[in-house]
């Protein structure tokens, strides 16, 4: 009895890391150089009693049209990796927050071209600006073009001094 | 649907989805014709938040509800009277000056509902409202600039702002309404006091209305009702549009 519960458990944490290592593929389709563990999407992976594989993930932006793709990409991997059970949630609380993205996943935004997020998500006074450095020369000279940009999550810039054209990680 | 108390919580959870996805639905009409390519973006963006925060809330009302309706059946297969939205969000949008004035004031207002709603016993609407809120907090400041750029601008562009200003207020009246639904809701744990919401929003509009050089609309009659399914003529002409295609076409799927 013991020994055959002993090897059902070997083979649930075989399936579970087989899940994690097959969501680690999965990319964010609008930031293709970011995966949904960078994100902080991807909250969650656990195995229940009966094997069943568990994979929390949490919306972005509210009407982000990537989170159906992401949950779509995450069943296909799991599908394609051979996990047989499995299960994807969808988190709304706690809500997902910008200061949840990694270091690292920062540091790849700045590479892409598109400047970060500020750390600390907060309200800001009318016509403020917000200090976003340029991802192209690192001049922190830049402007707003406009709050909205060609995905929910991000605004439109302009550097000063390259005169570049950037895209800002807004942040919430 | 068994206890009183859950019929209540599942009309609110419709006020609040049917509230943002109407005006979210307003917006998208912006798309493709907003004055410049920037503001078509922007309202088009705006309107995709607020859809998306209708979202969750038809998919917990459906679960809830337990009759195997869907978040799009909720959405698509109701009439205008089943609908239980604010009628400030189902305003024309007129021109670009009537359409900030709307934004203005239910963004406001929405900022702090949300704000609010962050404490409530319901984890759905707990979720939502977190994100709702900050997404809000950029719709304010997107509209609060535009008003005061056009109050404060050319005579024309002054004199529009001020009739999109006094063209919304009726329906500002309604948004701080509590029924037995919301002390029922409020009682649980679940929902806000809207009622409490009102000088802060006030405190707010008049900030940025005078600003704007323009004069804050006097509180007179308030049009009602939206909340218990009475609406303008608005309404139907707008599901009308929404509701075509699932309509023409049942159980039609992407």
């Amino acid at each position: 009895m013991s020994s055959a519960l002993s090897a059902s458990d070997t083979s649930i944490d075989a399936t579970l890391a087989m899940a994690r290592a097959a969501l680690e593929s999965v990319t964010d389709p609008e930031l293709p150089f970011l995966t949904i563990a960078d994100m902080g999407i991807l909250r969650d992976v656990r195995a229940r009693a009966d094997g069943t594989i568990e994979i929390d993930i949490t919306p972005t932006y509210s009407g982000c049209p990537a989170t159906d793709v992401i949950r779509l990409d995450v069943e296909v991997a799991l599908a394609k990796a051979g996990v047989e059970r499995f299960e994807v949630r969808n988190i709304l609380s706690p809500a997902w927050t910008t200061d949840w993205m990694s270091a690292e996943a920062r540091e790849k935004l700045r590479a892409n071209g598109i400047a970060p997020p500020e750390k600390a998500s907060g309200k800001r006074a009318l016509f403020s600006t917000t200090e976003v450095t340029c991802p192209h020369c690192g001049a922190d000279a830049t402007e707003r073009v406009s709050e909205f940009g060609s995905t929910a999550c991000k605004a439109h810039y302009r550097c000063r001094v390259c005169l570049e054209p950037f895209e800002y990680f807004k942040c919430i | 649907m068994s206890s009183p108390d859950q019929a209540a919580h599942l009309k609110y959870l419709l006020r609040l989805a049917d509230t943002s996805l109407i005006l979210g639905h307003r917006l998208s009409e912006w798309s493709g014709r907003a004055p410049t390519l920037e503001e078509d973006i922007a309202l088009s963006n705006i309107g995709l938040d607020l859809i998306g925060q209708a979202r969750p809330l038809y998919a917990h009302a459906a679960r809830l509800e337990g009759q195997g309706r869907s978040e799009d059946d909720l959405a698509f297969l109701r009439d205008p009277e089943e609908y239980l939205n604010l009628q400030i969000v189902e305003r024309p949008n007129k021109d670009f000056a009537v359409t900030m004035a709307r934004q203005l004031a239910y963004s406001t207002f929405a900022e702090l509902a949300w704000s609010a709603l962050k404490a409530s016993r319901d984890p759905e609407i707990a979720g939502v409202a977190a994100k709702a809120e900050k997404e809000c907090t950029y719709h304010v400041r997107h509209s609060a600039e535009w008003v005061i750029r056009l109050g404060d601008g050319t005579a024309e562009s002054h004199a529009r702002m001020q009739a999109g200003l006094d063209d919304v207020w009726m329906y500002t009246g309604e948004m701080f309404e509590v029924d037995d639904i919301d002390r029922a809701m409020i009682a649980a744990g679940i929902g806000f006091d809207a009622s409490a919401l009102k000088p802060r929003w006030t405190e707010a509009m008049r900030e940025v209305i005078a600003e704007a050089t323009l004069k804050m609309p006097g509180d007179g009659w308030m049009s009602t009702g939206g909340r218990r399914g009475v609406h303008t003529e608005h309404l139907g002409h707008l599901l009308a549009q929404m509701q075509v295609l699932p309509r023409a076409h049942p159980g039609a799927a992407w």
